[in-house]
């Protein structure tokens, strides 16, 4: 596998205005006569298909929901991050990238990371021009938030929805463009395969999801928007449908797969309840701006909250890190949480929380002044677990809640498969191992709006294609192999519904490769998974047809996929023996109890390629090279 | 939490297995709940038992799970999204129930709406009727300075009231009329509150209530049943902004 990321030579400042010049442009009057499929509408994939259908591309956009309103985008609550200094508390691009690239521990590509960080601004102002109704000061200007791992203001809002109002701007974006007929809308169809022609992406297979029956769409370029695989650990923070399957179709048709073993494990979820739970619901970074994390300074104290005098409480990230205090990164607040809770200092019922709390802030500020910007997020807490926030302390519990590893893309968002993009949380490139909180939303929108319009005209204009149509031998081969694979499922007729395997890998997954892993808990996984699914092949139970709308056996395609996958994250956990942000190896610490990095072998992307069934897959790696940072051990103390 | 026993209920729920099939309210026990699931968890659980015994599962519709995707939408009890107020089904939890409970659970009955399977309607009308005006004609790329157009906050959290619109089609279900003007109104009052929406305010508002007329959607007739169950809160003054914005468009639009 060869790995060129294709980044351009010069100064780091300019290297994105010089590649945009550098690159093909497409006649304008050409562009119609290039088909673009795009799989996934979240912010990425709704973003790219309304500025692709703006230059007039003829766009087609599949997504599995009822309608593309719905992406798990949907459900970010802070904020998006942007470089724009309106605060005058000295941002700027350059310490948006410098915080960027340390808050994901130096394990991010330098070149992709500044780019982000130049066109954060540009986002906020194109969002601003579509209606979105960012938060505002009485002058009638935006109004920032802090957020975990910077110590400047540069987080947009709106209200705890800010991933709501993002992606209804991209998708009133995108339903604009579908009224001048340039993007064509497939909803309720989940992408089962890629067809690969001459070595390019020129298509893919789908199901429709209400009839059952399998649809050919060809065309010149294929963009993955298809989101992240934190549904691996079964329990997490996303949505329901969220899945593994798209990337993982990607990886077995040639495209590298890199550092999947990074996953986020967010601090701030509210603890589950029991063995029903199917998924957990994350309570917004932006609390930590108000609320103040502790538990009980004594093991086993079962006072209510409330009666633990100040002097008994242990402010632990306040304690041990002074400068950033509650605003750490994601990764370390979790860590230092469960340190807590495995000390036997964790708080109600199970143990297994720590306490959120916005006493002093009430305080400080008065209650009307929280609920008014943090209101919706007390209410969902109180429908959940039927308490009142402003009266008693959150309890919250960190969970898997985004993944930074996924497919390998150059500086163009291409894969290694030539006409094969993956934009957003598909795609491994910015966020290094531990992503900064409200830079999700950045990297979705900056990817769909303003990079791929700009970097696919140069795979488009730079290459002849032959004509390919949905008829093609590639696309019957294709469909049978998913049609085998449907059938397949269907006559297995065995006890265990879906979801049962689903569990029992994410119970894998959490304890032997979740928030700790060591040597023994990765090779414990490695014999577990592969046994889990053996027995989904021969004991899965699965009613009806596959020519009808039935979830059961969508599910099933899914964990399938999540099967096979858990496999390759826990191998890639087992190579990388140093800890860097997520991934905590637990032989690879300081003395203080923090990740320690290991520069000198470990500074690389690790990029899995596959070999074929049962095969060994092939680690490549692409160096990282840091030509403008000076990498350090992070400190936020 | 977690500290009132497990209780049993039965669930009548509307069982139609297509389009065009003769639908049906099948009765089903549910044991061993827990007062902490959610509603929807605990359809999973008769889902489950269902799957195993070979049985084809209660065909429902839910992804964020968290009251935001605007996915999910039932009606419980002959109530909108259940008995909870401003919340979506899949946040109603369990604990509102008592041991031995009849609950009967059916879909959107709207004729906008068309059943596909058992409680999962076609809601995609609602997209058509956004296709039809409910964005800003602004290409990637060509905005000022965001700073550059301010907005008074009063109007932007009014518009922002407006834009927490989830899409669940809730509306249109408790409307005796079938009526999507709420749905509409928030879409067409968030644009029109703020100075970015304003050129395109007047064919906008004739666009989208045309393609609401289009889609076969009923009228308002002052009922209040869809604020009452929006779980975003989303207030009937928007009906009456869209009303002014179509009545000003229809007098002074030159289109």
């Amino acid at each position: 596998m060869k790995l060129d990321a294709q980044i351009p030579s010069g100064p780091i400042e300019k290297k994105w205005d010089s590649h945009k010049f550098n690159t093909k442009l497409v006649n304008p009057n050409n562009k119609r006569k290039f088909d673009i499929l795009v799989v996934g509408t979240g912010l990425a994939g709704a973003s790219a298909a309304a500025s692709l259908g703006e230059l007039g591309y003829n766009v087609k956009v599949f997504c599995l929901q009822d309608t593309p309103r719905r992406a798990h985008s949907i459900a970010a609550q802070g904020g998006i991050n942007a470089a724009k200094n309106y605060p005058n508390d000295g941002d700027s691009v350059w310490r948006l990238f410098h915080d960027t690239i340390k808050g994901g521990d130096y394990r991010a590509r330098e070149a992709n990371v500044y780019r982000l960080a130049q066109i954060s601004n540009q986002i906020i102002d194109h969002c601003a021009a579509i209606g979105v109704p960012f938060g505002r000061e009485y002058g009638g200007l935006l109004s920032t938030r802090s957020f975990g791992g910077a110590q400047v203001s540069r987080t947009f809002y709106t209200r705890g929805q800010t991933g709501q109002q993002l992606l209804l701007g991209a998708y009133s974006a995108m339903m604009r463009q579908a009224a001048a007929g340039t993007v064509k809308i497939y909803p309720r169809r989940e992408m089962a395969d890629i067809v690969i022609s001459n070595g390019r992406a020129r298509g893919i297979t789908v199901r429709n999801l209400v009839t059952g029956e399998l649809e050919n769409y060809s065309g010149h370029a294929v963009l993955l928007c298809t989101g992240g695989y934190a549904n691996v650990f079964y329990l997490s923070t996303n949505a329901a449908l969220c899945n593994v399957s798209a990337a993982w179709a990607a990886y077995k048709k040639g495209a590298g797969l890199a550092n999947p073993c990074f996953t986020q494990i967010h601090p701030t979820c509210i603890p589950r309840s029991g063995e029903h739970q199917s998924k957990l619901t994350l309570m917004s970074e932006s609390l930590r701006n108000d609320g103040r994390i502790w538990v009980p300074k004594t093991k086993g104290d079962k006072r209510h909250a409330n009666e633990i005098p100040e002097g008994e409480r242990d402010y632990f990230l306040e304690r041990r890190y002074p400068a950033f205090g509650n605003l750490v990164p994601r990764d370390i607040a979790s860590r230092a949480s469960k340190a807590m809770i495995d000390e036997g200092r964790g708080v109600g019922p199970t143990g297994l929380s720590v306490y959120l709390d916005f006493r002093d802030s009430i305080k400080r500020k008065g209650e009307d002044k929280i609920r008014e910007e943090y209101g919706n997020l007390f209410d969902m807490y109180h429908q959940i677990t039927d308490e009142n926030g402003y009266k008693v302390p959150m309890r919250i519990y960190p969970a898997s809640h985004y993944t930074m590893g996924g497919l390998w893309v150059d500086y163009n968002l291409m894969t290694t498969v030539p006409g094969l993009f993956a934009l957003g949380e598909a795609n491994f490139s910015d966020h290094g191992a531990n992503r900064l909180g409200a830079s999700a939303l950045m990297q979705g929108l900056a990817d769909g709006f303003f990079v791929i319009p700009a970097t696919i005209g140069g795979y488009l204009g730079g290459s002849k294609f032959e004509p390919v149509n949905a008829t093609a031998a590639e696309f019957k081969a294709g469909e049978s192999a998913v049609k085998n694979k449907l059938n397949k499922l269907l006559a297995i007729k065995g006890k265990k519904t879906p979801t049962e395997f689903h569990r029992q890998l994410g119970n894998v997954m959490w304890n032997d490769c979740g928030m700790g892993r060591t040597e023994t808990t990765l090779k414990k996984a490695l014999k577990k998974i592969p046994e889990i699914r053996e027995e989904f092949w021969t004991n899965l139970a699965l009613p009806g047809t596959s020519m009808e709308m039935n979830q059961t056996l969508e599910k099933a395609f899914k964990v399938a996929d999540f099967l096979e996958f858990s496999e390759l994250l826990v191998k890639d956990a087992l190579e990388r023996k140093e800890s860097c942000g997520a991934h905590f190896r637990e032989e690879s610490v300081t003395p203080e109890g923090e990740a320690r990095r290991d520069d000198a072998n470990f500074s690389h992307a690790a990029v899995w390629e596959y070999k074929g069934e049962g095969k060994e897959p092939a680690l490549n790696k692409e160096p990282l090279v840091f030509e403008n940072i000076k990498i350090a051990e992070r400190n936020y103390k | 939490m977690n500290n009132s026993k497990h209780f049993n209920v039965t669930i009548r729920v509307w069982r139609q297995s297509g389009p065009d099939e003769q639908g049906r309210m099948v009765p089903y026990e549910v044991k061993d709940i827990s007062p902490d699931m959610s509603f929807l968890e605990m359809i999973d659980v008769l889902n489950e038992n269902l799957i195993k015994k070979n049985e084809q599962p209660i065909t429902v519709e839910s992804d964020c799970r968290e009251g935001i995707c605007g996915c999910c939408g039932l009606v419980v009890n002959g109530e909108v999204h259940g008995p909870d107020e401003h919340s979506t089904v899949c946040q109603l939890h369990m604990r509102r129930f008592k041991d031995g409970d009849i609950i009967t659970v059916e879909p959107w009955r709207v004729r906008s709406f068309p059943i596909i399977k058992d409680l999962a309607v076609d809601r995609s009308a609602l997209d058509r009727i956004i296709q039809a005006g409910g964005y800003i004609s602004v290409n990637t790329g060509a905005a000022p300075d965001a700073n550059s157009i301010p907005v008074n906050k009063d109007n932007a959290e009014e518009a922002m009231d407006s834009a927490a619109c989830i899409g669940c089609g809730a509306c249109v279900a408790a409307c005796p009329n079938g009526a999507a003007m709420l749905f509409t109104g928030a879409k067409i009052s968030q644009l029109a509150l703020l100075p970015q929406g304003e050129p395109e305010k007047q064919t906008r508002a004739l666009n989208m209530v045309a393609a609401m007329d289009c889609e076969k959607f009923g009228n308002c007739s002052n009922e209040y049943e869809c604020e009452a169950v929006c779980p975003k809160d989303i207030k009937v003054s928007n009906i009456a902004r869209m009303n002014r914005e179509f009545m000003l468009a229809n007098l002074f639009s030159k289109h």
